[in-house]
């Protein structure tokens, strides 16, 4: 592996966290196209991979790019891509966080709130459908991405089951 | 504002960590969902409105939700030590976690079982995600604006592949202007 330029990693998640209204699932198109489409740092394969195994760990779901940053490069790895996320929440949140205790009723983050919230939802709809595309080859694997959502959408079940599932069915080669 | 500050107890930074530790180290996927039962149901330290209030802003402030709400509940109870110390609590033991699920899946990923659990995991993982922005788009209003507004961002990062920034910078400020032309 080349040697992985970790200051301009770190610079490019800095930058996205700022961008990153509604959670670490809006940014993950560009965390991808980045590290896999720009930088060649893991393959498409293993990002789907090292994203799914740092949704069973406990912790914030944006802990994968804390793995992907471990594994191309260690511990240096995991400063770069693990401080960025601290930024905005040391910065702006806290700023925020101060106002917000002076000025509870501001009309503008109303706005900023419903006008922002579709384009949240659209773009987590591109992450969906980005690691769908990295891992499912045939159609049962999009049979089984369905069969999912329906269960998901139907039951309370805890999503640690279906992924436990979704293990087993693995590696009895269903999928 | 300054009655419920001065009847709040303060928190020590020790409370904070060890308390944000076992929020993080119980919630698997949903942390906000673990933030609330602890803080609001077993201490006790906010009431469910109080919580709400914070949930609000910590999603729309850009960044993990979950740090956001961590960051504004530890500012509110100890100031800047506090914000500090429930922040190391919340992610120092989910990256000793992490890096521990790193040296396993290089010791352990090329084997052909490990690769298919993974796989099929993978597979139920983007299943999850789906359904989850279903969910959340069953409250978007039925009008055609804000849905033009997502598709728009979905096909700009997901299917042209632009850089996630450019296509925000573009379409946020027009989103956000409308919403406040049609508030007032």
């Amino acid at each position: 592996m080349d040697r992985v330029d970790l200051g301009g990693c770190f610079l490019h998640l800095l930058i996205l966290w700022f961008v990153a209204i509604g959670g670490p699932a809006t940014i993950l198109p560009d965390v991808q196209r980045y590290v896999v489409e720009v930088r060649h740092l893991v393959t498409n394969k293993e990002f789907a991979e090292l994203y799914t195994l740092a949704q069973v760990a406990p912790g914030p779901n944006a802990m994968y790019v804390t793995l992907i940053g471990w594994h191309v490069a260690g511990l240096p790895g995991v400063a770069a891509t693990t401080l960025p996320l601290l930024v905005p929440a040391s910065t702006l949140t806290l700023l925020v966080g101060h106002l917000n205790e002076r000025y509870p009723n501001a009309p503008l983050g109303r706005a900023i709130r419903r006008g922002l919230a579709p384009i949240t939802i659209g773009l987590m709809f591109a992450s969906a459908t980005i690691l769908m595309r990295a891992v499912n080859h045939d159609w049962r694997g999009y049979l089984m991405t369905l069969l999912t959502v329906t269960v998901v959408l139907l039951k309370r079940w805890n999503p640690l089951w279906l992924l436990a599932g979704g293990a087993l069915a693995g590696i009895f080669g269903l999928v | 504002m300054e009655q419920t500050e001065l009847s709040r107890p303060r928190n020590s930074a020790l409370a904070l960590f060890l308390t944000f530790s076992r929020i993080t180290l119980s919630g698997f996927g949903g942390l906000t969902f673990w933030t609330r039962y602890v803080l609001v149901e077993r201490e006790r330290w906010l009431t469910q409105r109080e919580f709400l209030d914070l949930l609000v802003l910590a999603q729309l402030l850009p960044g993990p939700n979950a740090l956001n709400l961590t960051v504004m509940v530890g500012y509110r109870f100890g100031r800047w030590t506090g914000a500090a110390a429930a922040v190391a609590g919340f992610l120092t033991c989910p990256c000793l976690v992490v890096i521990g699920l790193g040296v396993l899946y290089e010791h352990y990923g090329a084997l052909p079982q490990f690769q298919r659990a993974l796989t099929g995991m993978s597979i139920v993982a983007a299943g999850l995600l789906l359904s989850f922005v279903i969910k959340l788009a069953t409250v978007l209003p039925r009008r055609l604006l804000p849905w033009l507004f997502g598709a728009l961002a979905f096909v700009g990062v997901g299917v042209l592949r632009w850089p996630l920034p450019w296509v925000v910078a573009a379409l946020a400020p027009w989103a956000v202007a409308i919403a406040w032309k049609e508030q007032s």
